[in-house]
């Protein structure tokens, strides 16, 4: 796509027609909890969008973020959408290396100032900058000058938008989220180990289209797509609301598909659109394929007790210390009940010496 | 480090330190601290099933005061059950006694949970209004039986309000739901819920001494 083409027609010489495109418009709108009468507003505004530059950054990840947006298996509208943009920077995705890269990103920078995209997967470490850099450069130099310029910064996975799994427990990079350093600029965290790819493109297409940033919840997550919990919208739920839970992942609840909580699913803690938007377009998603909710889109999920372990189990110490503590009880017990009678045979004596 | 994070683990952790110590405490010194000497001859042998039949004669009501206490009475009987069924054999309470105890047993549906906890509920309201607007009760009544009493509703409710999910996001409250347990735990041992643990020992010991004496507990 040349960056003086409109999108729309992009996407019309690429045999998206008319009808498709705006079903995508009105099914993002719908989506994104936006009112009907804001889809002519998004077919117009997508289908005259310019490329927009988009610099994607990637620190200390593990490219899922990437694959999940790029292995589709099939061409949609949401990546020919994403294949209309400007990606004048990405590791993964660039046919430019070395310097040429670094060159491409500085142009960019320049070219498209206080207008550019800046999209970030993986976590910025703080323990030693020499941990993560790009060609000579640390992460976190890199994010602070990227930064700088951008209109707004997409932190894409988990890892970007809160830590993720650098993050967890006990953390020997100093793995930081990029909000953690970032406190200037409109950030939203797009979490997900990895996110849901049209999660990515909705958010994308509302900011072509209005400009700005949709509605964050309390993390800064689009509340469009992470305002209701996995649970509420599980297919599996009247299961928990019967009592009906597989014990083990081969048991009759497994293959009679019930409620996977004993088997420590997150879905009633955990926010995203998996249960409704799924994975593979709408083929399934975790819990579908039979296996719990990791809550892999909210902070510190690694370190939550364990994949496996319920969420009405206790994370806590050990039954040992629960052992000692009922020994050290019943010391003090006998030790009260000792002093009890000692003072006792001193009163009794007391008593007696006084009658006589 | 969330709310339900410090509820799930530091906060129950030392929650349930308090509990056994305060528990292992109260009990151990309770029955190692002895009565006063009995010098008199024992008019019979049977200090053991004296005791043991106490304890369950002293569960029927007297049948002076039957009419009088009907109303506690079966109260007090359904209350317990209710309150029973909805902590040892609700799925999630199972869950975690497994994850404290090492081992569990069948649950019931949840719908039957949460009305045995509703039941409890109101019964233990009904109760505490009782305890409030009768006289002799009121007189009877001190602090600790307030807060013995209002420490065991508050789990209640939230529990309801988890299970149904209701009046705040889920993990709230499952947390709030833990911490007032947790405020429980500690209460326990200090409080007038310790009678949990001592009823059925006390109720041996009287039933063993009047026995000792030939006396009906």
């Amino acid at each position: 796509m040349r960056k003086d083409q409109a999108l729309g027609d992009y996407l019309l010489a690429h045999g998206v027609s008319r009808r498709a495109f705006v079903k995508f418009c009105s099914a993002t709108a719908s989506l994104m909890a936006l009112p009907p009468s804001a889809l002519g507003q998004i077919v117009e505004a997508l289908g005259a969008a310019r490329r927009p530059s988009v610099i994607w950054l990637s620190f200390q990840e593990c490219t899922g973020c990437t694959e999940s947006l790029t292995r589709s298996h099939a061409p949609t509208v949401e990546s020919l959408i994403f294949d209309a943009i400007s990606l004048d920077y990405h590791h993964t995705l660039q046919a430019a290396a070395g310097e040429g890269a670094e060159a491409a990103r500085v142009a960019a920078m320049e070219e498209n100032a206080g207008e550019y995209l800046l999209v970030v997967d993986g976590s910025i470490p703080m323990g030693n900058p020499a941990y993560s850099c790009i060609a000579g450069v640390s992460n976190l130099d890199m994010l602070q000058e990227t930064a700088a310029n951008a209109a707004a910064v997409i932190a894409v996975g988990t890892c970007a938008a809160f830590g993720g799994l650098p993050h967890a427990n006990p953390n020997p990079t100093g793995a930081v989220s990029v909000s953690d350093i970032i406190t200037d600029k409109p950030i939203i965290n797009v979490p997900g180990c990895p996110p849901i790819p049209v999660v990515i493109t909705g958010v994308l297409a509302h900011f072509l289209t209005f400009g700005t940033i949709p509605e964050l919840d309390a993390l800064g997550r689009p509340a469009a797509f992470y305002g209701q919990n996995i649970h509420d919208r599980c297919y599996r739920r009247p299961f928990y609301e019967r009592g009906q839970f597989a014990h083990t992942f081969d048991d009759e609840g497994a293959r009679k598909g019930w409620c996977l909580y004993e088997l420590g699913c997150k879905g009633p803690t955990t926010y995203n659109a998996c249960a409704t938007l799924k994975w593979n377009e709408g083929t399934s998603f975790p819990i579908g394929s039979g296996h719990g909710c990791l809550g892999c889109s909210e902070p510190d999920f690694w370190d939550k007790g364990g994949f496996y372990t319920p969420i009405s189990a206790g994370i806590w110490g050990s039954r040992e210390a629960l052992l000692g503590a009922a020994a050290a009880g019943a010391a003090l017990g006998v030790g009260s009940a000792i002093a009890a009678r000692v003072r006792k045979k001193k009163a009794q004596a007391e008593q007696e010496a006084e009658a006589s | 480090m969330t709310l339900l994070d410090f509820a799930r683990g530091p906060a129950l952790q030392w929650s349930l330190i308090i509990l056994v110590v305060g528990v292992m405490w109260r009990f151990t010194g309770t029955i190692l601290l002895g009565g006063k000497e009995d010098l008199s001859k024992p008019r019979r042998n049977t200090e053991i099933r004296d005791g043991l039949a106490t304890i369950f004669t002293r569960s029927l009501p007297e049948h002076q005061f039957e009419k009088k206490i009907r109303f506690q009475h079966v109260a007090g009987y359904a209350w317990h059950l209710a309150l029973f069924i909805a902590v040892l054999f609700s799925a999630q309470h199972i869950l975690f006694f497994e994850s404290v105890l090492g081992f569990g047993w069948p649950h019931l549906p949840s719908g039957i949970i949460l009305v045995t906890a509703a039941i409890a509920l109101a019964i233990l309201l009904a109760l505490l209004i009782r305890r409030v607007s009768h006289p002799v009760q009121r007189l009877i009544s001190n602090a600790d039986d307030y807060i013995s009493t209002v420490i065991v509703i508050v789990p209640l409710v939230t529990g309801i309000l988890a299970s149904a999910h209701l009046g705040a996001r889920y993990e709230t409250l499952l947390a709030i739901h833990l911490l007032s347990v947790e405020a429980l735990f500690v209460w326990f041992p200090f409080g007038k819920l310790m009678h949990t643990a001592l009823t059925f020992p006390s109720r041996f010991r009287a039933g063993a001494e009047f026995g000792r004496r030939g006396v009906k507990a």
